[in-house]
């Protein structure tokens, strides 16, 4: 068995999502997928986190939000992005306003895939970004 | 009178699964006023019918909100065939009133589970989780989704339910019924759930009807409306019981819901014994023209749509009041006079989704 080199602890931000993907990156918590088996927690303080999980696109009012979390979590931090909103903007991507994916705010290291994203896939791309914080 | 502070309390909160920002003025750690700051998931999808085929919107629709993904798809397509004069069969509507009542369980077993999570009660949260899990895998046998499936379409349903499948559904309840009688004891018997919650926000019937509450909001304070009485899809032939409390206060609340849990497996029960063969859909043609209204009962509340259609595949408006943001402003003039740390147990209460209300 391969043991992961770090316990991420994880910040949820729901960019404009329609919960979908929210509620599956809550459901990871849940005993049948049980994330923190790997260590990985659910923080709320951005300051504490090594994963910045966003489900959702970027519209006018939350860049700013998105922007400032990204800055005051620690290096070395990896952002995953949760659903085809976070990609591109997805259904949503032609709404007046909707800035596009979480790639026009921050930097993205992991693109899940999905709408709405399964729990499966979400904790494959949090494993996936684990690389990124060695 | 003490020293005047305002505290923001979001957009990223911990209690808070999705942004809303408030803020609050305490004096001492009273609250005295809230001011919420809305528009961080608001993305305008009222304007894309503008752009999105009708029988293509459906799909967005859906994703007003991923909770009640199926009642918003549910709620578009009844306006819709207002306008258009389409008689759904009696057996998708059957199908319908199936997984609105499915989305019901799983919404308030959810909405359990994140307030215990806010009360700091890990457990709890767990257990409520953990059978919600066997109502989503009866979403993915029955539709392929878990949250998000996409099952309805103007003219009826996309996919059908065998008889066998029915059945395993009723006796996956059979064997959860047990469970979420458990986790009720737990909510309503628990000292320190109890503590927490009873007495808490307290709304008297009065002020839910002239601040506009709706659904359990507004049940839990004594005004016994609930849209699914006045009947649409299969709701007029089977038998429910309106779920009320007097008290008001969060805890009333708790109980509400919970019995709406119960009210919900009962309505699936009977709809099993009740559904009868034939097709699931109807072919729809031409184009809306005209307006219409749909109001349906979503686990949050009373949900209103408006649709207005000018005889081409664009419609013209479509309008959403969902319930959240119905319950806004009787969580405004709750907040008032509570204390600091009681004010997430009291925002979760009201069951926000900020993500219907902002669409």
């Amino acid at each position: 068995m391969k043991y992961a080199k770090k316990s991420p602890w994880i910040l949820h931000y729901d960019g404009s999502s329609c919960n979908g993907c929210d509620i599956e990156v809550l459901a990871c918590l849940n005993p049948l997928f049980d994330i923190e088996r790997f260590g990985a927690i659910n923080t709320g303080n951005p300051k504490h986190a090594d994963i910045l999980l966003i489900t959702g696109a970027i519209n006018e009012q939350n860049i700013s939000v998105v922007k400032q979390l990204y800055e005051q979590m620690p290096n070395p931090k990896a952002v995953v992005a949760v659903g085809v909103c976070a990609a591109t903007g997805g259904i949503f991507k032609d709404c007046y306003n909707m800035i596009g994916g979480v790639g026009e705010a921050i930097p993205v290291d992991v693109y899940v895939p999905g709408c709405a994203s399964r729990p499966e896939a979400i904790i494959d791309g949090v494993v996936k970004a684990l690389d990124k914080i060695k | 009178m003490g020293r005047r502070t305002i505290l923001p309390f979001g957009p990223q909160h911990p209690v808070l699964p999705e942004p809303i920002h408030l803020d609050l003025i305490l004096e001492d750690e009273v609250v005295v006023e809230a001011v919420p700051s809305i528009g961080y998931i608001h993305r305008g999808l009222e304007k894309l019918v503008e752009k999105k085929d009708f029988q293509e919107y459906v799909h967005v629709a859906e994703r007003i909100c991923g909770i009640c993904s199926f009642m918003h798809g549910m709620g578009y397509c009844m306006a819709v065939e207002r306008t258009m004069g389409v008689k759904v069969p009696e057996r998708a509507e059957f199908l319908r009133t199936v997984w609105a009542e499915l989305s019901r369980v799983h919404s308030h077993l959810m909405w359990l589970g994140l307030l215990a999570d806010a009360l700091g009660f890990e457990s709890l949260f767990m257990h409520c989780w953990r059978l919600r899990e066997y109502v989503l895998d009866i979403f993915d046998m029955t539709t392929g989704g878990r949250v998000i499936f996409s099952v309805c379409k103007l003219g009826g349903v996309r996919k059908d339910i065998s008889r066998e499948t029915m059945m395993k559904i009723l006796d996956t309840f059979d064997k959860i019924e047990g469970g979420i009688k458990e986790i009720t004891r737990v909510f309503t018997a628990d000292a320190s759930v109890s503590h927490r919650l009873t007495g808490l926000g307290a709304l008297t019937g009065e002020d839910a009807r002239s601040l506009g509450a709706v659904g359990p909001m507004a049940r839990a304070s004594g005004v016994g409306e609930d849209a699914r009485a006045a009947g649409y899809a299969a709701y007029p032939y089977v038998k429910f019981g309106v779920q009320t409390d007097t008290a008001g206060d969060c805890m009333a609340r708790v109980k509400v819901r919970t019995g709406e849990i119960f009210e919900a497996i009962g309505i699936i029960r009977q709809c099993a014994e009740l559904m009868p063969d034939g097709p699931t859909d109807t072919k729809v043609t031409g184009f809306p023209s005209g307006e219409a209204f749909a109001r349906l009962e979503q686990p949050r509340g009373e949900v209103l749509y408006y649709v207005k259609g000018g005889g081409t595949k664009f419609l013209e408006r479509f309008r959403v009041r969902t319930p959240t943001f119905a319950n806004l402003a009787a969580l405004l003039e709750m907040l008032k006079g509570v204390e600091l740390a009681d004010v997430p147990a009291l925002v979760l209460t009201i069951d926000p989704c900020i993500s219907c209300t902002e669409r």
